[in-house]
């Protein structure tokens, strides 16, 4: 009963969603506010609706209901509950439903806080929210639905698929989402504003905290997918340039690219329809992602033939989104006023534009990279695979003069910055910076390359000019100078900090880190980085659904104990087993074992890593995010109203968050 | 975000569940051999599990791999004539590290191309805004 | 007009890729094709299944058309095809020459004495390495040999009728057209 109710609560939804994209851009256009007053409700309808349909499948998978079949496929009596509810989002209908919930999320936000927007706009916005929401309904109605009966009902149903056992499985699709869906937000702005052609600063300021905070919601799923792969996936790696996790680093990169071109836009009113192309490419990008894992065109996952409608249908909806987007930004972006004023050629808007320009080649050639093969084989030329080795050759000469850039650019004043006052600004963490990389060269002599030290660096770099800023003005109001920083350049800081601790995490452990594989015996050792590893032997253990071989390993340093740390080689059901990593975490340095193979009398093949900064990774990924989220707080997005007679093409007055303005003595 | 790759890679027909891996050969006693047997099994591809090097697979193919190439780089043989032995039996494929060859022209040099493109698109920007401003000043 | 058309450029951008995706919805990537078509068989020479003392190498796959499928017990796949080869090894078209691919041998006579032999012979490779030279990389996988021993075809995957009726009996008539 419960399950017919959540397809029944879909196909409302749909209506709801067809109401509201109906109501919300033919009211619009027509200017009938009738029809306006109608989007809301409508959007909070379908919201609910969605919701309901989602706990419809939570509930079943918390019940058992084996006669569901993506329930029975995907779940098992034995599992434990919150990989129950995890398990709704498990495979491809349920976490389709998590798509459209997480839509139905970032729909009621928007229909809640954009109250204060005229109303031919919101409606608009909420229009082409209805339109996405739409399309996914249907979608998922028509090829995958999940709640699908199982005639004669299973027992107990298969499984979990076992890599998803783990409490990363709670946060990281969630948040990822949050993010992808997210960037359909900033996308429904730049479609509003084409079809109003009323491209102004106002709509700028209006999608800069939305892009903001889909962009840290982002941030925080690619930062949890990273940490998880390293964890749980067996050998361990933070980043491996697989397609599926380009197709989220692509949407990140061009949406990093829009939270900074916003910033243009709002404050100078240049390059309107530049920031409409981002942020419509962002949610592309987010689309695209979507294509790319579920029709298995690029790592085949399911054999495309089991359902081609599936591939064909998201393509679809792809090229009818994007197209009409684009189509639009064709015919209206032309038109749009090129006012907005000039600048010198060193001032702020140029450095934004470097950011910009860096940003979306890179973004660029991760989707030169994914897509190489896919095209080459399209054509019948040859297959190819692009991995890990390319993306590191292209990405380093990238990002080398771009992290250059990220020092300086704060520090320039927006229109006409001076080249002397940067510099004297800047002079102190050049000089910490350079020591650094002299301090690297000194303490480890031979065994650093050029680029390492480069690395370095640009890390320390990056570190000290972001922290100047704040320090200097936290110093100032030590001394009683009221001094103000606002949210929004406080959180700038901060992301830019984020943005050199996880080079420098990726520098040094790709640079310095160690790893080897070795035939261990019980009772044996291996020294790693003057760490000495004992192998103690392995004994069985039970989980609640699955047996497991758990080594021991001793880690001694000097005589003196480190920690004993125990990796597992699972065994699940089916013959599935996962290969769990023991890790003794240090804020400095990660030791990492691994079990690989038995290989008779005792011995086994073992992983043993030295992964000397590796969490600085993801701290510099949680303190981008906690910038994102400072940012966010910015005075200036809570103001309510608009008044009425406000000159909405006119630059904001308020430019005192300038953080290269002086501070006030 | 991997897991969702190996989701499938499980689905796979080919996956077996024995594992025979023999990773028992001793590590090289020369630093250079070791160094090349560890880049070897970065950048070639375990086909069986569609994307995995065959350094971090378990898979028993990718274990295969790692024995040969133990063998290759014992006897002496070059980075490069390894990998055109891989390349002789599996194609390009094998490679996570394309070669540079007509067909794969456009994917080593275009992000470069393309960089030069913006800023040169840049460079016009900004000197056509920087006269904006002039003229306003003006 | 010159500026319109740098704002219809990343349409036309959409347009190209959704051609690519188009026809790559219809290109399964896990297939990888082998660089040893139009090749001669590489030489190896290994024991027979059935005959440990007996060889097995290139020069038996000279003088006609023949298949060569790889095969193990481990392999799921191979049990999905096992019935298919048995029909069409009755049928006397041409010999299928069996590889048993990092098998155990006495699991793996077991199998073929149970389920039917539809092999002429059995070479066996209990660690793999020949089947590195023959490009193998899971299984099933079959070869289509011509009589001078070099390799005209690959399938990859389990064999159905139809595959030995699109893929492989048409080739083999051309081969024989060809009077190889």
């Amino acid at each position: 009963m419960i399950p017919e109710l959540g397809h029944l609560a879909l196909i409302i939804a749909l209506c709801l969603a067809a109401a509201q994209s109906f109501f919300g851009l033919g009211g619009a256009q027509r200017g009938n506010l009738i029809w306006m007053n109608a989007v809301r409700p409508a959007a909070v309808g379908q919201s609910f609706f969605v919701m309901l349909a989602f706990g419809a499948l939570a509930y079943a998978f918390l019940t058992n209901d084996f006669s569901v079949a993506y329930v029975a496929a995907n779940s098992n009596i034995a599992l434990p509950w919150v990989y129950k509810f995890t398990a709704v989002w498990g495979a491809h209908e349920g976490s389709l439903l998590l798509w459209v919930f997480v839509l139905a999320i970032w729909t009621v936000a928007v229909a809640h806080f954009s109250r204060h927007l005229p109303q031919d706009f919101s409606s608009r916005v909420l229009g082409v929210l209805g339109i996405i929401s739409i399309g996914f309904l249907l979608f998922m109605l028509t090829t995958s639905d999940p709640f699908g009966r199982l005639l004669p009902p299973a027992a107990q149903g298969a499984d979990l698929n076992p890599i998803l056992q783990d409490p990363g499985m709670a946060i990281h699709p969630p948040m990822l989402y949050m993010g992808y869906v997210g960037m359909s937000v900033a996308f429904a702005f730049a479609v509003a504003a084409l079809l109003s052609g009323r491209m102004d600063v106002m709509w700028a300021r209006w999608s800069r905290p939305w892009t903001l905070v889909a962009w840290l919601f982002l941030t925080c799923g690619i930062t949890f997918g990273s940490w998880w792969s390293y964890y749980v996936l067996g050998w361990g790696g933070f980043w491996f340039w697989d397609p599926v996790e380009n197709a989220s680093f692509m949407p990140w990169l061009v949406a990093t690219a829009l939270v900074h071109s916003l910033a243009v836009t709002e404050k100078r009113g240049a390059f309107k329809s530049w920031t409409a192309l981002l942020a419509i490419a962002a949610f592309s990008l987010s689309l695209l992602g979507t294509f790319l894992v579920r029709s298995g065109i690029l790592i085949s996952v399911h054999a495309f033939a089991s359902d081609p409608r599936r591939g064909i249908f998201i393509l679809a909806m792809l090229g009818v989104f994007v197209g009409v987007a684009l189509f639009l930004y064709a015919w209206r972006a032309p038109t749009f006023s090129q006012r907005g004023g000039g600048f010198k050629i060193f001032s702020r808007e140029t450095f934004l534009l470097l950011n910009n320009v860096f940003l979306v080649v890179a973004a660029a050639a991760v989707l030169l990279g994914t897509l190489y093969p896919l095209v080459l084989g399209a054509l019948k030329i040859g297959q190819i695979s692009v991995g890990p080795p390319y993306f590191d050759h292209i990405f380093v000469p990238l990002m080398l003069p771009f992290f250059v850039l990220i020092g300086i650019g704060p520090y320039v004043r927006w229109k006409h910055g001076s080249v002397t006052e940067v510099l004297s600004k800047l002079r102190i963490p050049a000089a910490l910076a350079l020591w650094a990389g002299v301090v690297m060269i000194v303490l480890l002599r031979a065994e650093v390359s050029f680029i390492a030290t480069a690395g370095v660096l640009l890390a320390a770099w990056t570190i000290f000019s972001a922290l100047q800023e704040p320090l200097q003005r936290l110093w100032q109001r030590l001394h009683h100078r009221h001094v103000s920083l606002p949210r929004s350049v406080f959180g700038m800081s901060i992301a830019h900090l984020g943005a050199g601790l996880m080079i420098l995490g990726v520098t040094v452990n790709t640079m310095l880190g160690i790893t080897i594989d070795r035939v261990m015996k019980p009772g044996s050792s291996v020294a790693v980085h003057g760490y000495q590893f004992t192998f103690q032997g392995v004994h069985a253990v039970s989980g609640p659904n699955y047996r497991a071989v758990q080594g021991a390993f001793a880690v001694t340093r000097a005589g003196k104990k480190v920690a004993l740390i125990y990796p597992e080689k699972r065994q699940f059901r089916h013959d599935v087993t996962t290969t769990n990593a023991a890790i003794a975490a240090g804020p400095f340095r990660d030791l990492y074992v691994a079990l690989g193979n038995p290989l008779g009398q005792d011995s086994w093949s073992v992983r043993i890593e030295y992964k000397p900064l590796v969490r600085f990774i993801w701290l510099g990924g949680l303190t981008m995010m906690l910038g994102g989220f400072i940012a966010t707080l910015d005075k200036r997005y809570r103001q309510v109203r608009v008044p009425a007679t406000v000159d909405v093409s006119a630059p904001p007055k308020d430019a005192d968050t300038d953080l290269a303005k002086a501070p006030e003595r | 975000m991997r897991t969702w790759v190996l989701i499938g890679a499980c689905l796979l027909l080919m996956v077996t569940h024995v594992v025979w891996a023999i990773d028992s050969e001793p590590p090289f006693s020369d630093p250079i051999l070791e160094y090349r047997y560890e880049h070897l099994l970065q950048v070639i591809r375990c086909l069986q599990c569609m994307d995995e090097n065959i350094a971090n697979s378990d898979a028993p193919l990718a274990a295969d791999f790692r024995r040969q190439i133990h063998a290759m780089v014992a006897e002496g043989r070059s980075e490069q004539q390894i990998k055109q032995y891989m390349v002789n039996r599996y194609g390009d494929f094998v490679l996570y590290d394309p070669p540079l060859q007509t067909s794969t022209w456009l994917l080593w040099t275009g992000p470069f191309l393309l960089l030069g493109i913006a800023i040169l698109v840049v460079i016009l920007v900004v000197r056509r805004r920087a006269r904006m401003d002039e003229e306003r000043e003006i | 007009m010159r500026r319109r058309l740098f704002f219809i450029l990343p349409m036309l951008v959409l347009l190209a890729l959704m051609g690519f995706f188009w026809r790559g919805l219809y290109l399964n990537p896990t297939i990888v094709s082998s660089p040893l078509i139009g090749k001669p068989v590489p030489d190896f020479s290994l024991s027979r299944l059935h005959n440990p003392k007996a060889t097995f190498d290139q020069n038996q796959l000279k003088g006609q058309i023949s298949l060569v499928n790889v095969w193990a017990t481990w392999c799921v796949a191979c049990r999905d095809e096992q019935q298919t080869l048995l029909a069409f090894s009755q049928q006397k078209v041409v010999p299928i020459y069996g590889f048993d691919y990092k098998d155990d041998r006495q699991s793996a006579l077991q199998w073929l004495a149970e389920r039917g032999n539809p092999y002429a012979a059995v070479a066996f490779d209990p660690i793999g390495n020949v089947a590195i030279n023959w490009g193998v990389y899971g299984a099933p996988e079959t070869f289509l040999i011509d009589a001078h021993g070099i390799i005209r075809f690959k399938y990859i995957g389990p064999i159905t009728p139809k595959v030995i009726r699109t893929d492989f009996l048409p080739r083999i008539q051309a081969l024989r057209r060809e009077g190889t």
